[in-house]
């Protein structure tokens, strides 16, 4: 980190104040020090490098991420001995950059609706390729729109008369030397969006394209010299770096709510406004319940969401270890659980930045709290890597799935174990006016116990509804539809299970006993929230009466009084340096008012006192009249 | 040419469009008189709006002004008035995007708490602008609690001048809109000294720049906060005051004045001097929440009915998105709340025009029951306004997120109404005060203004429904949403009560209460929004062909609310967990009934392609040749590439030369 916050290569103006070429100039500027740095320092190691690139972008995108993060991996893993041979070096040197081009102007998260088709020549022995739809046109790629000369292009394949699918193909898309695009491509920008501003999305249109067979990514499907196509041993094994991707965005939520709230608790302690008792001092306006309320349970979710990133990543090394070795028995479930916890986690994030901007008053509002950047850079993670409520129905269809094996008499393992104990229970809102009783409010292992019934009970649900469905005439495919309000709402709740499941079994970890006791108030404070939260569906299922619901109110707010007084420790421990936090706000030092004033002075409305505008059309205005 | 999909939308609309669009505007004629105006702005190149997406700050305040400027020239050769309707529909296309919005602002805190000397004087040169006015009272330090402002204004019976300063760094005016660089005059609120005693927050007009050269006056300390998260083209600024000095005539005095041997006279309350904010509360509701939310809506829905993405049965085409029972349950609910807001704000007009007679004649009876709807609804309709642009542009995926979709813009502006006039939760806690206060009164056999009389009918119950179509029963529903309403209230009055009993002091014991009271707050305002709604379909009985859809799109609003807010419904007791079943079926039953109409439900909102301005939501439904064509237009697309000279290419040779 001091390697790179020293360098005086890497300084530059406030992003706030550039433009959007000037941002994008900066970023692929500092992405190249970068890269020739990373060289001259023989920085070579993965998570090495991954630190080095957070500091340098301070945890922003740079236009080559899909260089390093999806271009380079595909070839290494896609590609065959000749094929790396041919491209890796090069790619590894950068005189190839290159992008993933796979989302269209017409299909995202449905991959199979995609419509870019490379038809196979076996004359010329080539692909020819093309956009042969408005739709068709591929739009959004990182990268894409002036930095990359080549792409790997996801087409439908054509050989021999057929569709064959989906595949993979290495297009070069400009000239080397000149940048300029090739014959047959149109490529450029596809203009400003919500944040990004440094990354030059792209689109893409080919227009008979021919490329060499040999730039197809060979190591699994192939086509032969005279067109015909050999199929790959497995289809699964392309899931892994979606999987990947998916587990990661878990951590990205985690840090993206424990930047935000890093910003709101330290500025709610440095800002006094009103009066608590008529005749004292103006109050931190952390001392407000109200306050408290937005805050903590935002904390304590940032917690829960970094301890569920580890998890998510160290499950991932351990599984892909035995996919290696050809054993591929927990991918479903993992697969399952990375949609789900991506959508349950990004949900949240997203809305939790936003309370913590707005916590911030007006200033928050400034881009100088840097809690504008944080959400526009944040949201996204919404939609890409596959929209939300799509993945929340993928693991919806698991949990269904695995519902449906428990009713055949098959047990299941996981996460999902506890839908074994259904059948024989039948959990019933009517039949289970003994269960209430049982859950301690003060105690986490009872509370996983309540939240797992909660889960166990919506999936039921949501199963017994789409059997209705069935049963009434619909077809599967409709059943589904008129189901899903029901299965959204049973994934995000078996979602919700594990979080709370991972965060209580963290506890029993963690050796310091001071530090044991405040991260067990986050913990309670998390759960508590939760259910004051979803009370309906508690009450509904008959797991917490009226009176347990109105204990877990007010022990809630028992516990925000305890967690004020290490709030600000609590952000403290996240341990963001104000370089990368980004933020007048949140400074560590909570000098906040004199620099704002000294941010806003360098506003490029204040470069002059006075503004052309004035010459131009009020005093014309003034004097007319 | 109409994109098939949306035409065969608009084929199966079960009303008439053209009625509907009359109805929400007041009358056909002015639907007429709103398309006439908005013809003539949107055919003035001046007023395009077209390359907004691709300026930067400074491009956009100028654009701006220079519409602002040009809009006076439009206004006298069209001859519309200043006051009239026609400012208000030029605002509805412009989506304000105009400079000196704060002006009007500025003359209207003079007209309400200016003397008659003082609206003479001071009137008549805003109006021709030869001066340009703005608004100062929200300093670095303190927004919401006005009090706490430190800004003073000390009189000086020796030259009859009032001394203004900021006394300190946090004392800065900061925000104020129009401030940074345009104006030449602003009403600043100060703490008023006179003698050395404190006379609390009184508004003085004071002259910032000069109207020769427009260069800071000297002891003042103006410029732009710099960037935000929108309103680029406004320039908030900030303000340093250092002993100027005012004339005692500048201190606004309709309601109090200090005379020239510093004697301090007042008549009325003292919380008249917040009447601007409190009225521009409601005001900023329709262009700044409730069209933004309307335009996201009309955005989403024809977008939903245009892409299509995987199929619902295999072998089908691929289905529209909006044919999926998760982006209806994303998507109409927001529809049904702009239809709620819409009437609520008729509701709140019809209320302040009242309550601002009354005032003039200095009456101020109306006042604390005009504030406490001015902040309860302001905070209601902006929160819930603001999550439901916010799920529309999350329900358009990945094109959402461009902005030429229209929808991060429409977002990032109707945000920053949860904060300004006022910020929410400090607005609903002022809404509880007043709510505790009419339930006291109430229990207390004490009479209580009208729209509160409900909280005195305690008559706890169980709902009779048995069938899910009983919850299509506007007396059902509303029932429920009224006993919700009382038990929250009563509870917290309860709550306070025992704490200060068990010896917590006042104060203490209403923080310890405030999660509740914000959450009883709320449930008044949604509440009173779902009778009003009921109302007002009732009222459209001589309307028969839209009566129908706007029952059901009343029907979906309450039964959502109840939907997402399960867990208070059932801790009431008044429903129970079979109920819940019942509104969950009719809920999700509506959403299908309204997916049919849709389109036609939001094409009623009348907004122009113009006025929309985004590639996703036009009329049309051409949505992927605008984007494409839309994109080319980026400066991005039409200069060169300097990066690619300056660093990529250095970097390949660096690359070459050492391999």
């Amino acid at each position: 980190e001091a390697l790179v916050i020293n360098d005086p290569d890497f300084q530059h103006e406030d992003l706030n104040f550039l433009s959007r070429s000037q941002r994008y100039e900066q970023a692929i500027r500092k992405s190249s020090l970068m890269v020739m740095k990373l060289r001259e320092y023989g920085i070579a190691d993965p998570d090495e490098i991954y630190l080095f690139k957070s500091f340098v972008h301070r945890g922003r995108p740079e236009p080559l991420d899909l260089h390093l993060g999806m271009f380079l991996p595909t070839l290494l893993t896609q590609a065959t001995p000749e094929q790396q041979d041919r491209f890796f070096m090069p790619s590894w040197n950068l005189e190839i950059i290159g992008t993933y081009a796979q989302t269209e102007m017409g299909h995202g998260s449905h991959v199979r609706g995609l419509e870019t088709t490379a038809t196979y020549d076996p004359a010329t022995q080539e692909f020819i390729l093309n956009s042969p739809t408005v739709t068709s046109i591929k739009w959004w790629p990182g990268g894409l729109g002036k930095s990359s000369n080549h792409a790997i292009v996801l087409a439908q394949l054509y050989t021999q008369g057929q569709c064959k699918g989906l595949h993979a193909f290495i297009v070069p898309i400009r000239q080397m030397g000149t940048h300029e695009p090739l014959p047959g491509i149109t490529v450029g920008d596809i203009g400003p969006k919500f944040g990004y501003d440094e990354i030059d999305n792209g689109y893409l249109k080919m227009d008979n394209f021919r490329i060499p067979r040999e730039n197809m990514l060979m190591k699994y499907a192939q086509v032969e010299p005279d067109g015909t196509y050999v199929k790959p041993l497995s289809d699964k094994l392309t899931y892994g770096t979606m999987v990947f991707v998916r587990s990661m965005i878990v951590g990205d939520s985690a840090r993206a709510l424990s930047r935000a709230c890093t910003i709101a608790i330290r500025y709610s302690a440095v800002r006094h406004q009103s009066e608590l008792k008529a005749g004292e001092p103006e109050p931190q306006i952390l001392d407000y319940q109200t306050q408290q309320y937005k805050l903590f349970p935002l904390l304590a979710t940032a917690y829960a969401f970094h301890f569920v990133g580890t998890y998510m990543k160290d499950t991932y090394r351990r599984i892909s270890a035995d996919i290696i070795e050809g054993n591929l028995s927990e991918l479903p479930e993992l697969h399952a659980l990375s949609a789900g916890l991506k959508a349950f986690s990004s949900w949240v994030a997203n809305a939790g930045v936003e309370e913590c901007r707005m916590a911030c008053g007006g200033h928050g509002y400034s881009r100088c709290s840097g809690l504008p950047d944080i959400y526009v850079t944040f949201t996204p993670c919404c939609t890409y890597e596959g929209e939300n409520t799509v993945m929340m129905l993928q693991t919806a269809r698991f949990l269904i799935k695995s519902y449906m094996q428990v009713g055949s008499g098959q047990r299941v393992t996981g996460m999902v174990s506890y839908l074994n104990d259904l059948t024989r229970q039948h959990i019933q809102p009517q039949h289970v006016a003994a269960r209430p009783v049982s859950v301690l409010i003060n105690d986490p292992v009872s509370l996983v116990e309540a939240y797992k019934a909660r889960a166990a009970w919506l999936v039921e649900a949501a199963a017994k509804n789409l059997q209705a469905e069935l049963n009434h005439r619909k077809s599967r495919e409709d059943a589904w539809n008129v189901t899903s309000v029901d299965l959204v709402r049973a994934s995000d709740a078996h979602c919700h299970y594990v979080v709370v499941k991972l965060f209580t079994a963290k506890l029993s970890e963690i050796s310091n006993a001071a530090v044991r006791a405040v991260v067990t108030d986050l913990c309670l404070l998390y759960m508590l929230h939760g259910i004051s939260k979803n009370a309906g569906d508690f009450l509904q299922a008959g797991i917490l009466t009226n009176t347990q619901v109105n204990q877990v109110n007010q022990r809630v707010k028992e516990l925000l009084a305890i967690i004020r007084l290490n709030a600000v420790a609590l952000v403290d421990s996240f341990d963001f340096s104000d370089n990368y936090l980004g933020s007048v706000l949140g400074r560590y030092d909570g000098n906040v008012y004199e620099n704002m004033f000294e941010w806003a002075k360098k506003s490029p409305l204040n470069k002059t006192e006075v503004h052309e505008s004035f010459h131009k059309y009020l005093k014309p205005m003034q004097a007319k009249l | 040419a109409v994109n098939p999909d949306l035409a065969s939308e608009r084929l199966a609309a079960s009303f008439s469009v053209e009625l509907l669009t009359a109805s929400l505007d007041g009358g056909a004629e002015r639907t007429r008189s709103r398309r006439a105006v908005v013809e003539a702005i949107e055919n003035d190149p001046v007023f395009s709006q077209e390359n907004q997406y691709f300026q930067s700050q400074n491009e956009r305040y100028e654009a701006a002004v220079r519409r602002a400027v040009y809009l006076r020239k439009k206004i006298r050769e069209m001859g519309w008035t200043e006051n009239g309707p026609e400012v208000q529909y030029v605002n509805r296309c412009l989506s304000g995007d105009i400079a000196l919005i704060l002006h009007r602002v500025f003359m209207r805190s003079i007209s309400m708490l200016g003397s008659d000397e003082q609206i003479a004087k001071w009137i008549p040169l805003a109006t021709d602008y030869q001066i340009i006015g703005s608004y100062a009272q929200t300093e670095l330090g303190h927004g919401t609690y006005l009090q706490g402002l430190e800004t003073t204004a000390v009189f000086d019976a020796a030259t009859q001048e009032f001394i203004l300063n900021t006394p300190k760094i946090s004392a800065m005016k900061w925000w104020p809109g129009d401030m940074g660089r345009s104006a030449t005059h602003t009403v600043v609120f100060a703490q008023l000294y006179v003698h050395g005693k404190c006379y609390g927050v009184h508004p003085f007009i004071l002259q910032i720049r000069s109207l020769q050269d427009h260069s800071p006056r000297p002891g003042v300390t103006v410029g732009d906060i710099g960037p935000k998260m929108n309103f680029q083209h406004t320039d908030n600024g900030f303000l340093q005051l250092q002993n100027v000095r005012v004339p005692r005539e500048n201190m606004l005095s309709k309601f109090c004045e200090v005379q020239p041997d510093g004697t301090y006279v007042r008549w009325g309350s003292q919380k008249i001097n917040y009447f601007t904010m409190t009225a521009l509360r409601i005001s900023v509701l329709s262009e700044e929440v409730i069209l933004p939310l309307k335009k996201a809506c009309t955005i989403a829905i024809r977008y939903s009915a245009v892409r299509r993405q995987s199929k619902l049965k295999p072998g089908e085409q691929e289905a529209k998105i909006l044919d999926y029972q998760t982006q209806q349950q994303k998507l109409l609910p927001q529809l049904a709340a702009a239809y709620a807001f819409h009437f609520i704000k008729i509701y709140l007009d019809e209320l302040f025009s009242k309550g601002y007679q009354d005032i003039q004649s200095k009456n101020f009876d109306s006042l604390p029951e005009l504030h406490a709807f001015s902040s309860g609804f302001k905070a209601m309709v902006s929160q819930h306004g603001t999550s439901g642009v916010e799920i529309c542009l999350r329900a358009c995926g990945g094109h959402g997120y461009s902005l030429l979709s229209g929808l991060p813009s429409l977002y990032t502006r109707i945000i920053a109404s949860c904060i300004y006039e006022g910020e929410n939760t400090i607005l609903l806690l002022q809404t509880a005060r007043f709510l505790i206060k009419c339930f006291m009164a109430a229990s207390a056999g004490q009479p209580v203004p009208p729209s509160v009389t409900y909280l005195s009918s305690v008559k706890p119950g169980k709902c009779p429904a048995k069938d899910k179509l009983d919850f299509l029963s506007p007396e059902i529903y509303l029932k429920a949403y009224e006993q919700m309403a009382i038990r929250l209230i009563s509870s917290s009055a309860a709550k306070l009560r025992h704490f200060i009993q068990s010896g917590v002091d006042e104060y203490e014991a209403w923080n310890q209460c405030t999660v509740q009271l914000e959450k009883a707050a709320k449930a008044h305002c949604h509440y009173i929004t779902v009778k009003n709604f009921v109302e007002t379909v009732e009222k459209l009985d001589n309307e028969a062909g839209i009566q129908k859809i706007m029952k059901h799109l009343c029907d979906l609003f309450a039964l959502h609310g109840i939907f997402s807010n399960m867990g208070d419904f059932l801790y009431d007791g008044y429903l129970t967990a079979a109920h819940m079943d019942l509104v969950t079926a009719s809920y999700l039953d509506l959403l299908a009934v309204i997916r049919k109409d849709a389109v036609p439900l939001v094409d009623a909102f009348d907004f122009t392609d113009k006025t929309l301005n985004s590639a996703l939501g036009s009329y049309d439904g051409q949505v992927y040749q605008r984007l494409y064509e839309w994109a080319q237009k980026s400066p991005t697309n039409q200069q060169g590439n300097p990066a690619y000279g300056k660093y990529l290419k250095p970097l390949l040779q660096n690359t070459l030369s050492k391999l």
